[in-house]
């Protein structure tokens, strides 16, 4: 029941995101999607991504979109369409694959029936793991967000030297 | 229906507006949101087959969705400032009147 209730606000946030005009406001609508995919998680007991989600994606990536968005402000579209000019074909394909998808779902035989417990996961597990069994990974992570927060500073700067 | 069916058809919708909103938007924000859409939608399909399957005391479901959180940070951060950087160079974010390759 309150899965239902968590799923019906994340996809309605979702679908809102997706449809208003005003950016700002798919900002908005695009936070209560994440904040239900949180509760999602809390749900399937898997505590730490559900606060992981609502700090990085809640915390930083929703207020990342607003800065962008404020920084790109302009008054032509308007008057536009909010849709490219090919959105027919888009909306085909979106309907197939959620087709494709919705029945590979339902006519899966690896979908087990039984009911399983719900896992214990302590924080400290989870720390364990990242540190012995994913080190490496961890390492990889890291070094891919120092790149990519280097390379997001050089894209975004000024290019002032050439006017000179 | 059991609840891992369900979880999976969250995550299918979740994908199909993401795909929608990618391929539908004019604006070059609004299609970086619908990929942040369908990357989230992939994470709860790591969670709920972490959460019904097998061995979840291997965590490895878990640790995949961490990592795709954070590969999923620096996405967001690169393509906002190309984005920004597309604007700076020909003030619009529509896709539609980016179609030179000169800038």
């Amino acid at each position: 029941m309150l899965f239902t209730t968590f799923a019906i606000v994340t996809v309605a946030g979702a679908v809102a995101a997706m449809s208003f005009r005003h950016l700002v406001h798919s900002v908005l609508s695009l936070i209560v999607a994440f904040a239900g995919l949180a509760a999602i998680y809390l749900l399937l007991g898997a505590q730490f991504v559900g606060l992981a989600q609502v700090l990085i994606y809640i915390g930083a990536v929703a207020i990342l979109v607003v800065f962008a968005i404020l920084l790109t402000r302009n008054t032509r579209e308007i008057q536009r369409s909010i849709a490219v000019s090919s959105w027919r074909q888009s909306v085909a394909v979106v309907f197939a694959v959620f087709g494709v998808l919705a029945w590979a779902i339902y006519g899966s035989g690896a979908i087990s029936h039984v009911m399983r417990p719900q896992p214990e996961v302590a924080i400290q597990q989870i720390g364990d793991a990242l540190i012995l069994r994913f080190a490496l990974p961890l390492e990889i992570i890291g070094l891919l967000l120092t790149v990519a927060l280097i390379g997001a500073v050089t894209i975004a700067m000024q290019e002032k030297k050439e006017k000179r | 229906m059991t609840q891992l069916t369900s979880c999976l058809l969250l995550s299918a919708l979740l994908f199909a507006i993401g795909l929608a909103g990618a391929l539908m938007r004019r604006n070059a924000i609004l299609v970086l949101i619908g990929i942040e859409l369908m990357l989230n939608s992939a994470n709860l399909n790591f969670i709920a087959f972490w959460r019904y399957g097998p061995h979840p005391e291997a965590l490895t479901g878990m640790i995949f969705v961490i990592f795709s959180i954070g590969v999923a940070a620096a996405e967001a951060a690169v393509g906002l400032a190309l984005i920004i950087s597309l604007y700076r160079h020909i003030r619009t974010t529509d896709i539609e009147e980016v179609n030179s390759m000169r800038g």
